[in-house]
């Protein structure tokens, strides 16, 4: 089963259509386009309100990238969509996650649903003190996927630009592959069950440049089957791959720190000709 | 060159001299630290030494494998007590791990820092210091008096109440070493709590709980004073009936190395030697088990 048809099983509402559409300039993108409607209004841990008016509705196959500086909420509302937050003890979020139409936030969902459709990649490389070969089939067995392992991880790892770095050795520990390496292995798990949504929460602030390099080739041969959302601190990342690019900026107005959207448009105009002030002062490297 | 031939010459101040203070306090502290290392594994190789002495001339296959002997009598082994352990520390350990772990994944994953958690790990830390032959006269009160008879059942009992605590503390330590961002990983793949638990946390945790398990089963292994009070001493084979008293080795070391008869303490000594023994190879086991090949 794919997740789209997991998805849409469990789903009451599976109508791309009603898609609400998104604000601004997002809106250019037809609604039917768009995988996931993320619209969060307010996202408290207790009583601290850690981002409020995030509308950040995503396009399928394409890149969409978060950007701000530090506190600014982007790796919650990342984590927002594949309900990682949950563990997070006090959250709450008002607003609604449509996924293909159904609000993952709904009532009856079960959010480790969610999670089987939705892959995640981490800032750290975070491999199973498994074999690469066991790290890899690891999703495939959650899912009690019954079919041919061997050719799923291969694929996966092919995918993940590191088949040919391992074929060799897919006995050995994920643990002993190289920081790059690693990252690679842990794209290959995300997937291997071929998730409608892959998020990456800086995927490369652990690596060296040329690792770096690689891991973006690879996303952008990834968007021919996957959609992508990543978050990223480096600005160069975010133009070289994102289609799409939001900017978050932090408001302590109110006393606390809360992260809110500024701008969310196609990554060449937000880069060339940003409308707000925050934006373009955050471009020219004015604050961090 | 003619810049280094202004600052002080090489040979000069890299000199070694031992007359320096530094260079000599140096030394001396390493001097001390080997000297200490050394006299801290003097006890332990004094008491291997001695068992292997005293225990190795009576090594033998008849050893292994026959009664002790009664009294005066020049033949004989001690395989009724090899066994006898081994069928205790067994039923201890079919009665304690189950809980010590289930525990200990309580504490480290589900309960945290609850009020029952708390608690328990208070409990815990109480019970694992407790003298053991409070085990043996708990295990006497709800396990020999209510049955009516000493057993191997009861030794079972009290060897359990000296496991849990040690399991338990153990075990939570080495589940909660767990990365958390492996735990998040597999969450992040749509794991359930549970999955995550049985497939992620205690396999990488598994090193770190076995060898807890091994310490606290080699401990009771050992216990003397709690078999004393429960399981007792028996010159037979064990024959399947856990309700009768059983043999044991600390028991038939506490037993023959007061015996007035030469043979009945040689055994004594050869029995020490073993249960070291018995306890050195399950630990190797329990390595050679555990080991993750080619991690590096």
């Amino acid at each position: 089963m794919t997740p789209q048809e997991v998805l849409s099983n469990t789903a009451t509402i599976a109508d791309h259509r009603r898609t609400r559409p998104a604000t601004g300039e997002a809106s250019r993108v037809a609604a039917a386009e768009w995988l996931v409607d993320c619209q969060i209004e307010k996202l408290h841990y207790g009583s601290f309100l850690a981002v409020r008016d995030a509308h950040v509705p995503i396009a399928g196959n394409q890149i969409t990238a978060f950007i701000g500086p530090s506190g600014c909420g982007k790796s919650t509302v990342l984590r927002s969509l594949n309900r990682m937050n949950d563990f997070i003890p006090g959250f709450r979020l008002d607003g609604s996650v449509r996924f293909q139409g159904q609000d993952i936030y709904g009532p009856d969902v079960d959010p480790v649903a969610v999670r089987r459709s939705v892959g995640m990649v981490f800032q750290q490389p975070n491999p199973f003190a498994m074999s690469i070969y066991q790290n890899v089939a690891f999703g495939l067995k959650l899912n009690r996927f019954k079919g041919d392992y061997d050719e799923r991880v291969e694929t996966a790892l092919r995918g993940a630009a590191l088949w040919d770095e391992v074929k060799d050795k897919l006995s050995a520990s994920g643990l002993s592959l190289s920081g790059g390496q690693q990252q690679r292995l842990c794209i290959a798990r995300a997937i291997a069950v071929e998730p409608a949504l892959l998020l990456m929460d800086e995927p490369c602030s652990a690596l060296d440049p040329i690792a770096t390099r690689r891991i973006e080739d690879l996303m952008l041969e990834l968007k021919e089957r996957y959609t992508i959302a990543i978050v990223t601190h480096n600005l160069q990342q975010a133009q070289r791959v994102a289609d799409r690019t939001a900017f978050f900026y932090v408001d302590t107005s109110a006393g606390g720190r809360t992260g809110y959207l500024i701008e969310y448009r196609a990554t060449g105009e937000l880069f060339d000709d940003p409308r707000e002030d925050r934006t373009k002062a955050y471009l020219r490297g004015e604050f961090s | 060159m003619e810049g280094l031939s202004q600052g002080p010459r090489a040979e000069a101040s890299f000199r070694l001299r031992l007359g320096d203070r530094r260079t000599f306090a140096d030394r001396a502290l390493t001097l001390i630290a080997i000297g200490l290392g050394v006299s801290a594994l003097l006890p332990l190789f004094s008491v291997l030494y001695m068992l292997v002495v005293r225990g190795s001339p009576l090594l033998s296959l008849e050893l292994l494998t026959e009664l002790t002997p009664g009294a005066g009598m020049e033949s004989g082994g001690i395989g009724n007590a090899i066994l006898g352990t081994v069928v205790v520390v067994m039923l201890a350990a079919g009665m304690s791990l189950p809980l010590g772990l289930f525990a200990a994944i309580y504490l480290a994953e589900y309960g945290e820092d609850s009020g029952l958690s708390v608690v328990v790990r208070f409990a815990g830390k109480v019970l694992s210091g407790m003298p053991s032959i409070l085990a043996g006269v708990f295990a006497y009160a709800i396990a020999v008096s209510a049955l009516g008879s000493f057993s191997a059942f009861a030794g079972g009992v009290a060897l359990a109440i000296l496991i849990v605590p040690t399991v338990m503390l153990t075990a939570e330590e080495a589940l909660r070493l767990v990365p958390s961002k492996m735990k998040q990983a597999a969450l992040g793949m749509g794991a359930t709590r549970a999955q995550m638990v049985t497939k992620v946390l205690i396999p990488t945790a598994m090193p770190g709980i076995l060898t807890g398990v091994m310490l606290a089963l080699s401990r009771a292994a050992g216990e003397t004073a709690p078999l004393l009070l429960t399981a007792l001493f028996s010159d037979y084979w064990f024959d399947g009936k856990l309700g009768e008293p059983i043999a044991s080795l600390a028991v038939l070391i506490y037993n023959f190395s007061g015996s007035p008869f030469e043979y009945q303490v040689n055994l004594a000594w050869a029995a020490s030697l073993v249960l070291v023994a018995l306890v050195l190879l399950f630990n190797v086991l329990a390595q050679v088990v555990t080991r993750r090949p080619e991690e590096h």
